[in-house]
């Protein structure tokens, strides 16, 4: 079976986004983005989880039974959360200090779990980590744009501390766009994540009818020039 | 392959036994790359912690005040939870001219750990965070990486502010709380609190000049 990696990017960056389609892994969602840096963060860190359990599981597709897919597919990705803990913690230490608040939170995103038993568990390997990798970039877009939205009306700042995450060459990233402001603590706090997560939401639905109601005319204005 | 051998793996297969042999082995797959990953980054990840120690102390201690290897000058004196508290002794040509130690909090997210620095009369010199869960974005305010609020603590004593101003303002005390987050500054302050009865307490086991614990590992306990 060849798989289609236009369509497939496509899919995981917009079309089948896991926040604004799948409606999954709202939990750590909401928890991190009070700013977009810690959203880039969780994003990252996410990415490396999903390319990696994608890789395994579609490895381990044809052996595990149907009967313990679940409790196999979540013993693989609590490892691979695990490990990449550990790893980080040993020899990537200042960027653990940074995201290691966020990689336990992995293991409570049931995306990753959604994308092993609805893709890896069925398809290629090079497929599975390619999608894994595409489901990750949407996920961390969300997150990015969400924590963005969230930190500019919350506390009027932008990618604050960015230089935290990815080293003092991107201090220039951190922003402050509204100044003196004081600041709106509903934004800051998870309601905010949620009201500003069902504008998104409510903006990409808009978006997507908009697109399609354009497309529906032009197909219309053809067929009416074809049997002119 | 016969018809007959196949229909035989598929009902294997099925049965429960090949279920569980199947489970076992993915769990023991993934122990064994568990442990593996342990062994491989746990003397890192001590040293690392050893570094992050050194380096939080440094920035409660400065370097001037002492001569000693303050990670080979610690003596452990039980708090008052009865959990030993790992002291780390400053000292200048045998007098101790500062005492580091850490202690835990219990904040919004969990435990915390603080490191803080007193000099002999009682007076804090610095205060860090050593490890928390605190919501990020909220509660780690308290991370002098993202905020400078712990500096508050410099040269507060106990009796300078008054022991019933030791709370947040919130609960009518001096110290700040953060817009949206109060349970964990009230945390902080109360361990730092905690900490500064430790020291009145232990003043004179504190005080005592100790020797140097000349150990391969250098000092664990």
């Amino acid at each position: 079976m060849t798989i289609d990696y236009k369509a497939n990017a496509r899919e995981g960056i917009w079309t089948n986004n896991i926040v604004f389609s799948q409606m999954l892994a709202l939990c750590p969602l909401l928890a991190v983005t009070g700013t977009a840096t810690n959203g880039l963060g969780m994003g990252i860190a996410t990415i490396v989880v999903l390319v990696a359990s994608g890789l395994t599981i579609s490895i381990f597709r044809n052996i595990v039974t149907p009967e313990i897919r679940i409790p196999v597919f979540v013993l693989i990705i609590a490892t691979i959360v695990t490990i990449v803990d550990m790893t980080m913690n040993a020899w990537m230490h200042e960027l653990y200090k940074v995201l290691g608040l966020f990689i336990p939170l992995i293991v409570t995103n049931c995306a990753i779990l959604g994308r092993a038993e609805a893709f890896a568990s069925k398809n290629s390997i090079s497929a599975s980590t390619f999608d894994g990798l595409m489901m990750g970039l949407g996920f961390t877009l969300t997150l990015v744009v969400l924590g963005a939205m969230r930190e500019i009306i919350g506390s009027g700042t932008l990618f604050a501390n960015a230089a935290l995450l990815l080293g003092d060459n991107f201090s220039f990233m951190e922003m402050t766009i509204i100044s003196d402001y004081r600041g709106f603590l509903l934004f800051v706090l998870p309601p905010g994540g949620f009201i500003a997560l069902g504008f998104l939401i409510a903006g990409k639905r808009l978006l997507d009818n908009w697109v399609g109601a354009n497309e529906e005319i032009e197909s219309i204005t053809n067929e009416i020039q074809e049997t002119a | 392959m016969s018809k007959k051998s196949t229909d035989k793996i598929t009902k294997f297969r099925k049965s429960v036994i090949f279920q569980a042999i199947l489970l076992g082995l993915f769990t023991l797959g993934a122990s064994s790359m568990l442990g593996t990953g342990d062994l491989q980054t746990r003397d890192d990840i001590k040293l690392r912690a050893e570094e992050d120690l050194k380096a939080s102390i440094g920035q409660v201690v400065s370097d001037k005040l002492h001569d000693n290897d303050l990670l080979k000058n610690t003596l452990a004196i039980d708090g008052a939870d009865g959990k030993a508290i790992t002291i780390y002794q400053a000292t200048k040509a045998g007098t101790v001219t500062a005492l580091a130690y850490s202690v835990d909090g219990h904040g919004y997210g969990g435990k915390f750990k603080i490191i803080m620095a007193v000099t002999p009369k009682g007076k804090i010199l610095g205060v860090r965070i050593l490890s928390h869960a605190e919501t990020p974005g909220l509660g780690d305010k308290i991370e002098i990486e993202k905020d400078k609020w712990i500096l508050d603590f410099n040269g507060l004593s106990m009796g300078a502010p008054p022991a019933a101003q030791w709370r947040v303002k919130k609960d009518g005390g001096q110290f700040d709380q953060f817009s949206g987050a109060t349970i964990t500054p009230r945390a902080v302050v109360k361990a730092v609190k905690a900490g500064l009865d430790f020291f009145e307490n232990q003043k004179s086991k504190l005080l005592t000049p100790i020797t140097p614990i000349m150990t391969k590992e250098g000092a664990e306990s």
